[in-house]
Protein backbone atom coordinates (compact mmCIF):
# COMPACT_ATOMS: atom_id res chain seq x y z
CA UNK A 1 0.00 0.00 0.00
CA UNK A 2 0.96 3.43 -0.55
CA UNK A 3 2.30 6.11 1.60
CA UNK A 4 -0.14 8.98 2.00
CA UNK A 5 2.11 12.11 2.74
CA UNK A 6 -0.53 13.78 5.14
CA UNK A 7 -0.19 10.76 7.29
CA UNK A 8 3.59 11.15 7.17
CA UNK A 9 6.00 13.67 9.03
CA UNK A 10 9.66 14.32 8.97
CA UNK A 11 11.42 11.38 11.46
CA UNK A 12 8.94 9.06 11.15
CA UNK A 13 10.58 6.16 10.57
CA UNK A 14 10.20 2.93 9.28
CA UNK A 15 13.31 -0.38 10.45
CA UNK A 16 13.06 -3.91 9.09
CA UNK A 17 15.14 -6.64 9.78
CA UNK A 18 16.98 -7.81 6.38
CA UNK A 19 19.00 -10.97 7.12
CA UNK A 20 19.75 -13.10 10.48
CA UNK A 21 22.96 -14.86 10.32
CA UNK A 22 24.02 -13.91 6.85
CA UNK A 23 24.78 -17.66 4.99
CA UNK A 24 27.26 -17.64 2.25
CA UNK A 25 24.85 -19.66 0.08
CA UNK A 26 22.86 -16.69 -0.19
CA UNK A 27 26.13 -14.64 -1.20
CA UNK A 28 26.32 -16.99 -4.15
CA UNK A 29 22.79 -17.03 -5.19
CA UNK A 30 23.85 -13.62 -5.35
CA UNK A 31 26.54 -13.86 -7.66
CA UNK A 32 24.62 -16.11 -9.85
CA UNK A 33 21.40 -14.16 -9.99
CA UNK A 34 23.34 -10.73 -10.44
CA UNK A 35 26.28 -12.33 -12.67
CA UNK A 36 29.14 -10.76 -10.12
CA UNK A 37 31.36 -13.70 -9.39
CA UNK A 38 33.90 -11.63 -7.64
CA UNK A 39 35.72 -14.57 -5.59
CA UNK A 40 36.30 -12.54 -3.14
CA UNK A 41 32.50 -13.26 -2.48
CA UNK A 42 32.32 -16.86 -2.72
CA UNK A 43 35.71 -18.12 -2.71
CA UNK A 44 37.05 -18.24 1.27
CA UNK A 45 40.23 -19.79 -0.26
CA UNK A 46 41.09 -17.62 -2.68
CA UNK A 47 40.25 -14.64 -0.64
CA UNK A 48 41.94 -15.59 2.37
CA UNK A 49 45.21 -17.18 0.79
CA UNK A 50 45.22 -14.48 -1.86
CA UNK A 51 43.33 -11.66 -1.12
CA UNK A 52 44.06 -11.19 2.50
CA UNK A 53 40.31 -11.31 3.99
CA UNK A 54 39.51 -12.85 6.94
CA UNK A 55 36.77 -14.83 5.37
CA UNK A 56 34.46 -13.97 2.36
CA UNK A 57 32.53 -10.80 2.56
CA UNK A 58 28.86 -10.22 1.04
CA UNK A 59 28.69 -7.98 -2.71
CA UNK A 60 27.41 -4.22 -1.66
CA UNK A 61 25.15 -4.68 -3.92
CA UNK A 62 23.66 -7.40 -2.30
CA UNK A 63 23.34 -5.50 0.59
CA UNK A 64 21.93 -2.57 -1.32
CA UNK A 65 19.24 -5.18 -3.14
CA UNK A 66 18.16 -6.12 1.11
CA UNK A 67 17.95 -2.50 1.62
CA UNK A 68 15.73 -2.13 -1.19
CA UNK A 69 13.35 -4.57 -0.05
CA UNK A 70 13.03 -2.99 3.06
CA UNK A 71 12.46 0.36 1.00
CA UNK A 72 10.10 -0.75 -1.20
CA UNK A 73 7.83 -2.67 1.76
CA UNK A 74 7.44 0.82 3.41
CA UNK A 75 7.09 2.68 -0.17
CA UNK A 76 5.03 0.25 -2.11
CA UNK A 77 5.61 -1.31 -5.42
CA UNK A 78 6.79 0.84 -7.98
CA UNK A 79 7.26 3.70 -6.16
CA UNK A 80 10.59 4.72 -5.85
CA UNK A 81 12.26 7.41 -7.72
CA UNK A 82 15.36 7.82 -6.65
CA UNK A 83 17.80 5.28 -4.42
CA UNK A 84 21.76 5.68 -3.56
CA UNK A 85 24.27 4.35 -0.85
CA UNK A 86 27.60 4.86 0.15
CA UNK A 87 29.02 1.27 1.35
CA UNK A 88 30.59 2.49 4.41
CA UNK A 89 31.67 -1.05 5.88
CA UNK A 90 31.96 -4.71 4.78
CA UNK A 91 28.93 -7.41 5.54
CA UNK A 92 30.25 -10.56 5.95
CA UNK A 93 28.72 -14.04 6.74
CA UNK A 94 26.74 -14.33 9.64
CA UNK A 95 25.94 -10.81 10.03
CA UNK A 96 22.66 -9.63 11.12
CA UNK A 97 20.97 -6.60 9.58
CA UNK A 98 18.55 -4.11 10.62
CA UNK A 99 17.89 -1.06 8.29
CA UNK A 100 15.62 1.93 8.27
CA UNK A 101 14.48 4.59 6.82
CA UNK A 102 13.46 7.80 8.55
CA UNK A 103 11.67 10.74 6.56
CA UNK A 104 13.27 13.71 6.11
CA UNK A 105 11.60 15.93 3.73
CA UNK A 106 8.43 16.14 2.28
CA UNK A 107 8.17 17.74 -1.37
CA UNK A 108 6.12 18.17 -4.52
CA UNK A 109 7.89 18.02 -7.74
CA UNK A 110 5.51 18.62 -11.19
CA UNK A 111 2.37 17.98 -9.04
CA UNK A 112 4.09 14.51 -7.85
CA UNK A 113 4.14 14.20 -3.73
CA UNK A 114 7.67 12.36 -3.09
CA UNK A 115 8.70 11.97 -0.11
CA UNK A 116 12.38 11.75 0.70
CA UNK A 117 14.02 9.14 3.35
CA UNK A 118 17.21 9.20 5.10
CA UNK A 119 18.43 5.31 4.71
CA UNK A 120 20.56 3.08 6.83
CA UNK A 121 21.24 -0.43 7.33
CA UNK A 122 23.25 -1.31 10.40
CA UNK A 123 24.46 -4.83 11.28
CA UNK A 124 24.83 -6.53 15.31
CA UNK A 125 27.30 -4.42 16.40
CA UNK A 126 25.45 -1.07 14.87
CA UNK A 127 27.87 -0.64 12.36
CA UNK A 128 26.26 1.31 9.41
CA UNK A 129 27.29 -0.97 6.55
CA UNK A 130 25.18 1.16 4.12
CA UNK A 131 23.84 4.74 4.09
CA UNK A 132 22.52 6.75 1.35
CA UNK A 133 18.91 8.35 0.58
CA UNK A 134 15.68 7.20 -1.28
CA UNK A 135 12.99 9.52 -2.63
CA UNK A 136 9.12 7.95 -3.63
CA UNK A 137 6.06 9.03 -4.58
CA UNK A 138 3.70 9.45 -2.15
CA UNK A 139 -0.26 10.16 -2.33
CA UNK B 1 28.54 -2.23 -17.04
CA UNK B 2 28.31 -1.86 -20.73
CA UNK B 3 25.59 -4.82 -21.85
CA UNK B 4 24.87 -3.71 -25.54
CA UNK B 5 21.37 -5.14 -24.97
CA UNK B 6 19.68 -6.36 -20.93
CA UNK B 7 16.92 -8.12 -22.67
CA UNK B 8 14.62 -8.22 -19.31
CA UNK B 9 13.08 -11.48 -18.34
CA UNK B 10 10.50 -12.85 -15.68
CA UNK B 11 12.76 -15.58 -15.01
CA UNK B 12 15.69 -13.54 -13.84
CA UNK B 13 13.71 -11.02 -12.08
CA UNK B 14 12.56 -14.08 -9.78
CA UNK B 15 15.94 -15.40 -9.28
CA UNK B 16 16.98 -12.25 -7.89
CA UNK B 17 14.52 -11.27 -6.19
CA UNK B 18 15.23 -14.49 -3.94
CA UNK B 19 18.92 -13.45 -3.95
CA UNK B 20 18.14 -10.90 -2.31
CA UNK B 21 15.63 -12.02 0.02
CA UNK B 22 12.39 -10.40 -1.25
CA UNK B 23 9.85 -12.56 -1.42
CA UNK B 24 7.57 -9.92 -2.47
CA UNK B 25 5.12 -11.19 -5.43
CA UNK B 26 4.83 -8.13 -7.67
CA UNK B 27 8.55 -10.26 -8.55
CA UNK B 28 7.10 -13.55 -9.15
CA UNK B 29 3.68 -14.21 -9.46
CA UNK B 30 1.87 -12.71 -12.75
CA UNK B 31 -1.36 -12.56 -10.72
CA UNK B 32 -0.77 -11.32 -7.29
CA UNK B 33 1.08 -8.38 -9.47
CA UNK B 34 -1.70 -7.18 -11.83
CA UNK B 35 -3.33 -6.50 -8.72
CA UNK B 36 -0.56 -4.05 -7.84
CA UNK B 37 -0.34 -0.55 -8.55
CA UNK B 38 2.63 -1.78 -10.93
CA UNK B 39 -0.15 -3.73 -12.79
CA UNK B 40 2.00 -6.57 -13.65
CA UNK B 41 5.84 -8.18 -12.59
CA UNK B 42 8.36 -5.65 -11.93
CA UNK B 43 11.96 -5.94 -11.21
CA UNK B 44 13.44 -5.00 -7.86
CA UNK B 45 14.95 -1.64 -7.41
CA UNK B 46 18.67 -3.01 -7.90
CA UNK B 47 17.88 -5.23 -10.73
CA UNK B 48 19.90 -3.13 -13.11
CA UNK B 49 23.41 -3.85 -11.98
CA UNK B 50 22.05 -7.96 -13.21
CA UNK B 51 23.00 -6.39 -16.46
CA UNK B 52 26.66 -7.35 -16.07
CA UNK B 53 24.82 -11.03 -17.27
CA UNK B 54 24.92 -9.63 -20.74
CA UNK B 55 28.38 -7.51 -20.47
CA UNK B 56 30.19 -9.48 -22.93
CA UNK B 57 33.41 -8.62 -21.29
CA UNK B 58 32.17 -8.02 -17.71
CA UNK B 59 35.42 -8.76 -15.96
CA UNK B 60 34.01 -10.80 -12.96
CA UNK B 61 32.56 -13.86 -14.63
CA UNK B 62 34.89 -16.84 -15.76
CA UNK B 63 35.00 -17.20 -19.87
CA UNK B 64 35.58 -20.26 -21.38
CA UNK B 65 39.42 -20.45 -22.48
CA UNK B 66 40.71 -17.76 -20.31
CA UNK B 67 42.41 -18.09 -17.21
CA UNK B 68 40.49 -17.11 -13.69
CA UNK B 69 41.87 -16.03 -10.63
CA UNK B 70 39.78 -17.66 -8.14
CA UNK B 71 41.01 -21.02 -6.48
CA UNK B 72 41.20 -24.45 -8.20
CA UNK B 73 44.36 -26.87 -7.67
CA UNK B 74 45.92 -23.72 -6.10
CA UNK B 75 44.61 -20.47 -4.01
CA UNK B 76 44.30 -18.65 -7.31
CA UNK B 77 44.31 -19.81 -10.96
CA UNK B 78 46.87 -17.36 -12.32
CA UNK B 79 49.94 -15.98 -11.93
CA UNK B 80 50.66 -12.68 -11.18
CA UNK B 81 53.36 -10.31 -9.28
CA UNK B 82 52.54 -10.03 -5.66
CA UNK B 83 49.77 -6.98 -5.19
CA UNK B 84 48.96 -6.73 -8.43
CA UNK B 85 45.42 -6.21 -8.95
CA UNK B 86 44.47 -9.26 -10.35
CA UNK B 87 41.65 -9.97 -12.37
CA UNK B 88 40.59 -5.85 -11.87
CA UNK B 89 38.68 -6.63 -9.21
CA UNK B 90 40.33 -9.53 -6.46
CA UNK B 91 43.84 -9.41 -6.26
CA UNK B 92 45.20 -8.21 -3.26
CA UNK B 93 44.78 -4.76 -2.98
CA UNK B 94 42.06 -4.97 -5.72
CA UNK B 95 38.64 -2.82 -6.14
CA UNK B 96 35.79 -2.67 -4.48
CA UNK B 97 32.17 -0.98 -4.97
CA UNK B 98 31.69 2.22 -3.07
CA UNK B 99 28.72 3.99 -3.93
CA UNK B 100 25.77 3.15 -5.89
CA UNK B 101 22.94 5.54 -7.34
CA UNK B 102 19.86 4.40 -9.50
CA UNK B 103 17.52 7.08 -10.65
CA UNK B 104 13.99 5.57 -12.18
CA UNK B 105 12.43 7.31 -14.62
CA UNK B 106 10.07 3.93 -14.60
CA UNK B 107 10.43 0.56 -12.83
CA UNK B 108 11.81 -2.26 -15.41
CA UNK B 109 9.26 -5.02 -15.95
CA UNK B 110 9.61 -8.22 -18.11
CA UNK B 111 9.93 -8.12 -22.11
CA UNK B 112 11.75 -4.81 -22.06
CA UNK B 113 14.84 -4.61 -23.77
CA UNK B 114 17.06 -2.39 -22.37
CA UNK B 115 20.90 -0.99 -23.78
CA UNK B 116 23.05 0.92 -21.93
CA UNK B 117 25.08 4.11 -22.84
CA UNK B 118 27.97 4.70 -20.54
CA UNK B 119 29.18 8.29 -19.80
CA UNK B 120 32.59 9.15 -18.40
CA UNK B 121 32.79 10.12 -14.59
CA UNK B 122 34.94 11.72 -12.50
CA UNK B 123 38.54 10.13 -10.64
CA UNK B 124 39.48 11.23 -7.09
CA UNK B 125 42.03 10.05 -4.54
CA UNK B 126 42.28 10.20 -1.18
CA UNK B 127 44.20 8.96 1.81
CA UNK B 128 42.54 5.81 4.08
CA UNK B 129 43.03 5.09 7.20
CA UNK B 130 41.68 1.54 7.17
CA UNK B 131 43.62 0.66 3.58
CA UNK B 132 46.19 3.50 2.43
CA UNK B 133 45.55 5.25 -0.85
CA UNK B 134 42.26 5.11 -2.31
CA UNK B 135 41.39 6.26 -5.67
CA UNK B 136 37.80 6.46 -6.50
CA UNK B 137 36.29 5.88 -9.85
CA UNK B 138 32.57 6.89 -11.23
CA UNK B 139 30.92 5.55 -13.70
CA UNK B 140 27.24 6.72 -15.03
CA UNK B 141 25.16 4.16 -17.27
CA UNK B 142 22.27 5.70 -18.55
CA UNK B 143 19.62 2.27 -19.73
CA UNK B 144 17.42 2.98 -22.52
CA UNK B 145 14.01 0.97 -23.33
CA UNK B 146 13.44 -0.48 -27.03
CA UNK B 147 11.10 2.93 -27.82
CA UNK B 148 15.00 4.77 -26.65
CA UNK B 149 12.91 6.19 -23.28
CA UNK B 150 15.83 6.60 -20.21
CA UNK B 151 14.19 4.09 -17.56
CA UNK B 152 16.81 4.25 -15.26
CA UNK B 153 20.37 6.30 -14.76
CA UNK B 154 22.63 4.60 -12.18
CA UNK B 155 25.77 5.67 -11.11
CA UNK B 156 28.30 3.82 -9.65
CA UNK B 157 31.72 4.61 -7.36
CA UNK B 158 34.61 2.09 -7.05
CA UNK B 159 37.67 2.50 -5.32
CA UNK B 160 41.01 0.47 -5.50
CA UNK B 161 42.90 0.44 -2.13
CA UNK B 162 46.49 -0.09 -1.40
CA UNK B 163 45.74 -2.68 0.85
CA UNK B 164 42.55 -5.00 2.02
CA UNK B 165 40.60 -3.02 4.09
CA UNK B 166 40.87 -4.09 7.91
CA UNK B 167 38.35 -6.09 8.98
CA UNK B 168 37.56 -4.25 11.85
Amino acid sequence: MALKAKDLKVGDAHTARLVEDLKRTQIVQYAGASGDYNPLHTDEIFTTKVAGYPSVFAHGMLTMGMTGKMLTDYVGDARLTKFGVRFTSQVWPGDTLDSTATVKALTEKDGVKLVELDVETKNQDGVVVVSGYAEARVD
Amino acid sequence: MAAKTFPVEASHILMFARSVGDDNPVYSDPEAAAKTEAKGIIAPPTFAQASAQFDPGYFLRPKVGQPWFGSGKNPTGITRAPGGGGGGGGGGGGGLHAEQHFEYHRHLKPGDVLTATQLPGRTWEKEGKRSGKLVFSESVTEYRDQNGELVITAKGVGVRTERPVDAN
